[in-house]
């Protein structure tokens, strides 16, 4: 029981780095958190900071990652400082290598659809299997070629959120966690956190990723959000093979090799299968001969969390002011942006970009996936 | 696909062993799976090869394990060595590599029979090279007659230290000293416990024997040691602790180790079962029925990977969950089964009454249980006591936001060897339960896989021809 | 047996003998070993140095569980040397840090 002025609803990577920008922006922020064992999209995630690819549905949404991508290094180095960790953020641009040319020419030209629409601003080349050759000696010769996004990159995501948290503490946040939230109820002055008496906050911002489907609707919200099953599979130490990350294969900063990533609708269901382990073991071979003695220590799943889009949804409450959204389902390349520049608006300010309301929930209503 | 397996054992030990006799018996066609060369688990370790002399040092107790190999001769048997179960899915699919070569299968019934493990031992040093458990000094003497011959130093806790320290003298070998660290507490505290021990005499007895065998060898012996640090630069030099009152550095170049046993519970974790923390050994056990069924159905366990009961109880648990593989296969009336089961129950009974005392009698020294800061406790990531007590401060309930946070049971092992302790460190810094932090989230593959076996079966489903 | 191993062996007449090379050191094993044993009996105490700190490691529990025995054999890394019994003419490196990828020759 307390008193806050931000309550911040969800200790993963969106509610942290919200946390934590709200915190750079003078507000007193305190974060509720579920216990050890939640629906993790945090600790179950492939680190990329991510553009290429994002928003041939809504180019906004290229735009706004692509801010996120530039920003990162800003955050990386203010975290690091915060917080003592080595982040091993990463940007020297990324692949989405292809087996076949005819899903390479597929992604081509939705590519060059998406550059169409940004009037020529959107970086990136095709290449032949030689040319790619050439950049990653590594592939196998069933490799058609790949798209090269110059922005992309990666980053260890466990050290981000643990940096994240570090600094939030380190500055004098409050982090309340070993229960999910189970209600928030608006008072005629801010907001009741769970059950009576609860916790009473002037500010409330949801950031709960699945949990936000439940929460939005008592706070004049909406988060129609669903799960979307990634598996991963994580391979032991090697020595630097990989000097790019890619969509399906990367190796961390540690030498560690990750394989992803499946896509599955499966409801609330974080399991693996061996079924989609092999399928994915099968591409990265195909693609990289290389590993085929590498050894699997673990395979995980984990939950995106989807809006019927894809994209985020950013929403202000109109009914109960004080209340908002943030979701999305790449936490990990948002969070420059997240921590950066939409925690300044909502602790007061105005819009980041001219095109904020691009992520308002309104979207839903208007078309047939709502 | 062809046809599932009547009855997949897995683990050739004790509980394997009977359990694969008693479906056998009953003419269930049974595929026994085992991870090690030769059948016998760690208790029997190669008991089919031992020369008799072994035979005589190992003992009796050794000896006895060689009559539960007379199953590997029933016709309805498939015994795979060498075989490395790397997946057991909760619709019985069986995943396993045996020469490189991933294979799956699809079973009626399971019995899991994956047997125990020392528990690790961590204190600042623990991980120097020549550095090792107790029970693994037996497994060399078991398979490979190696003796530790240059003056080995035991130190730890628990009825197998006694047994390899003693089995050492009978062999020729030497012992520099015998570093107890059992807390002088423990006895009193056990006697509540001792009641029902007396129920099997013959445990009291054994361990009488073996101390007699310990003082006639003369060797220095050490209570209520505590503030052990393992020293040396590349290899373990000298063992440093504090007993009666005095520091003592005592120069070894082997250091074996011992805290008792646990339950290796990688595949019930791995399973999702429910697992239940046991404060007087303080470990988990998975919830298993009296048949040794879980809560999935035709999955059963059968053995000390069901909490520590010893072999004895694990042939009789075996000999449990085989029978009753039998009657629900169709095999046995239940009528039939339980004829056959009650003496069974009877003999299980009493070997269970005796644990408690010996139990809390051994239970580890606080320690190891939650080491001082510098110790490495995952040994594969190298993390230490003092970081998980940081993450705690970062707000960290329980170990897999440990393991998100710093990497603790993302290595290799996949949490066997730091995951008790990571649970015990959190809990006492939070002040909590050790059964509400919990434990890692275990996921398959529970033994390391290579890509190419994994891609090999991307086109082919359970029980298909490989 | 070198003089400064920690363990002998108990006398087995029936046992064959087996070579093999452990850093390019010709060493001899009996029938049925483990290759950890094997590499303990020959008075080696480390298998691996660790991808993390660097940090000497060697056999734990015999039982392949703490992959602390982790070896390179004949080119192939990250074996665990309790799990695998030695062959003859078997070449054996310890672990230096991470992996490499595919295979190499065991003793260049």
């Amino acid at each position: 029981m307390g008193e806050t002025e931000y309550a911040v609803i969800g200790g993963g990577l969106v509610g942290m780095a919200v946390a934590f920008g709200l915190q750079r922006a003078g507000r007193r922020v305190t974060v509720f958190d579920e216990g050890d064992v939640a629906f993790r999209a945090s600790r179950g995630n492939f680190g990329l900071v991510w553009v290429q690819g994002k928003g041939a549905g809504l180019p906004d949404y290229a735009r706004w990652s692509r801010l996120s991508a530039a920003l990162w290094p800003e955050l990386a180095a203010e975290l690091e400082e915060a917080s003592g960790l080595k982040l091993e953020l990463s940007q020297p641009g990324g692949f989405d290598i292809c087996l076949t040319e005819a899903e390479l020419a597929a992604k081509a030209a939705s590519m060059a659809a998406l550059r169409a629409r940004l009037d020529g601003d959107y970086p990136f080349e095709v290449l032949g299997h030689n040319r790619l050759r050439e950049m990653l000696p590594a592939i196998g010769p069933k490799v058609a070629g790949a798209i090269y996004g110059p922005e992309d990159g990666h980053v260890n995501p466990l050290y981000l959120l643990r940096a994240l948290t570090a600094a939030f503490l380190g500055r004098g946040g409050r982090i309340e966690n070993g229960a999910a939230v189970a209600e928030i109820a608006p008072l005629a002055w801010g907001f009741r956190i769970g059950a009576a008496p609860g916790w009473r906050a002037e500010k409330v911002v949801l950031c709960a990723g699945l949990g936000n489907a439940r929460l939005a609707p008592l706070v004049g919200l909406n988060a129609p959000v669903k799960p979307n099953r990634g598996q991963v599979l994580i391979c032991e130490r090697a020595a630097p093979f990989l000097p790019y990350p890619n969509l399906h294969v990367r190796q961390t900063g540690e030498g560690t090799v990750q394989i992803g990533a499946s896509s599955e609708d499966v409801g609330l269901d974080d399991g693996t299968t061996p079924q989609a382990m092999a399928a994915m073991a099968k591409q990265a071979v195909d693609m990289f001969p290389v590993l085929e003695n590498i050894r699997v220590v673990r395979a995980w799943g984990a939950l995106r969390i989807m809006s019927p889009d894809g994209h985020p949804i950013y929403e202000a409450s109109r009914a109960h002011p004080g209340a908002s959204l943030v979701t999305c389902h790449s936490g990990v390349t948002l969070a420059a942006c997240h921590a950066l520049r939409l925690a300044p608006w909502i602790a007061g300010g105005s819009p980041p970009v001219p095109y904020l309301e691009s992520f308002s929930a309104d979207r839903f209503a208007l078309s047939p996936a709502a | 696909m062809s046809d599932p397996v009547p009855l997949i054992v897995i683990g050739a030990g004790p509980a394997g062993l009977c359990a694969a006799a008693e479906a056998t018996a009953a003419g269930v066609e049974t595929l026994l799976l085992d991870e090690q060369t030769a059948p016998g688990g760690q208790i029997y370790r190669a008991i089919g090869r031992a020369s008799p002399e072994r035979q005589a040092i190992l003992g009796s107790d050794y000896g006895r394990g060689a009559r539960l190999l007379e199953v590997l001769d029933s016709g309805c048997l498939d015994y795979r060595p060498s075989a490395s179960v790397w997946q057991v899915t909760p619709e019985r699919e069986v995943y396993f590599t045996i020469a490189g070569q991933a294979q799956s299968l699809r079973a009626e019934r399971i019995v899991l029979a994956s047997g125990a493990m020392e528990r690790p031992m961590p204190f600042p040093g623990w991980t120097l090279p020549g550095v090792m458990g107790a029970g693994a000094a037996q497994t060399l003497l078991k398979s490979s007659g190696l003796l530790p011959g240059g003056g080995a130093v035991l130190a730890g806790s628990g009825p197998l230290l006694f047994l390899v320290a003693s089995q050492i003298l009978d062999a020729g070998g030497r012992i520099a000293a015998l570093v107890e660290t059992t807390p002088r507490g423990n006895s009193m505290r056990a006697m509540p416990y001792l009641p029902a021990m007396l129920r099997m005499p013959s445990y009291l007895t054994k361990g009488a024997v073996l101390l007699a065998r310990l003082r006639r060898a003369k060797a220095p012996h050490f209570k209520g040691a505590h503030n052990l640090s393992a020293q040396g630069g590349k290899r373990i030099e000298f063992l440093r602790f504090t007993a009666g009152g005095r520091d003592h550095d005592v120069p070894c170049s082997l250091l074996l180790l011992h805290q008792g046993v646990v339950s290796n519970v990688q595949i019930t974790r791995a399973l999702g079962l429910a697992h239940d923390w046991k404060p007087l050994p303080r470990a988990w056990q998975p919830r298993l029925d009296p048949w040794g069924g879980s809560a999935l159905e035709g999955i059963a366990m059968a053995g000390d990977g069901g909490g520590i009961f010893g072999a004895r109880a694990a042939e009789l648990q075996g000999r449990l969950a085989g029978l009753d593989a039998a009657y629900r296969l169709g095999k046995l009336t239940q009528a039939a089964r339980d004829a056959k089961a009650r003496s069974v129950q009877r003999a299980l009974a009493a070997e269970r009454a005796a644990r408690p005392f010996l139990d809390r009698l051994y239970q580890p020294a606080a320690e190891f249980l939650n080491p001082a800061d510098e110790t490495l406790v995952c040994r594969c990531e190298e993390v230490t006591a003092g970081q998980i007590r940081g993450f705690v401060k970062l707000g960290c309930l329980g170990p897999n936001q440990a393991k998100s946070f710093g990497r603790a049971g993302m290595g290799p092992c996949q949490g066997r060897v730091c995951g008790l302790c990571v649970s015990e460190i959190i809990a006492r810094a939070r002040g909590a339960d050790v059964q509400d932090v919990g434990y890692f989230r275990i996921r398959p593959p529970i033994k390391p896989v290579t890509l190419a076996e994994l891609a090999a079966m991307a086109c082919a489903g359970p029980n298909d021809a490989k | 047996m070198p003089i400064d191993s920690p363990f002998r062996r108990l006398p087995d007449a029936q046992a064959r003998t087996l070579a093999f090379t452990f850093a390019g050191r010709e060493l001899e094993a009996r029938e049925g070993d483990s290759l950890a044993a094997a590499i303990l009996a020959a008075g080696i105490a480390t298998t691996r140095h660790t991808p993390v700190s660097g940090a000497p490691r060697g056999p734990y529990c015999m039982i392949g569980l703490c992959f602390e025995c982790l070896v390179e054999i004949d080119g192939e890394p990250n074996r665990q040397a309790c799990m695998v019994e030695v062959r003859d003419g078997m070449r054996v490196k310890a672990m230096q840090g991470a992996r490499g990828l595919g295979k190499g020759p065991a003793d260049e």
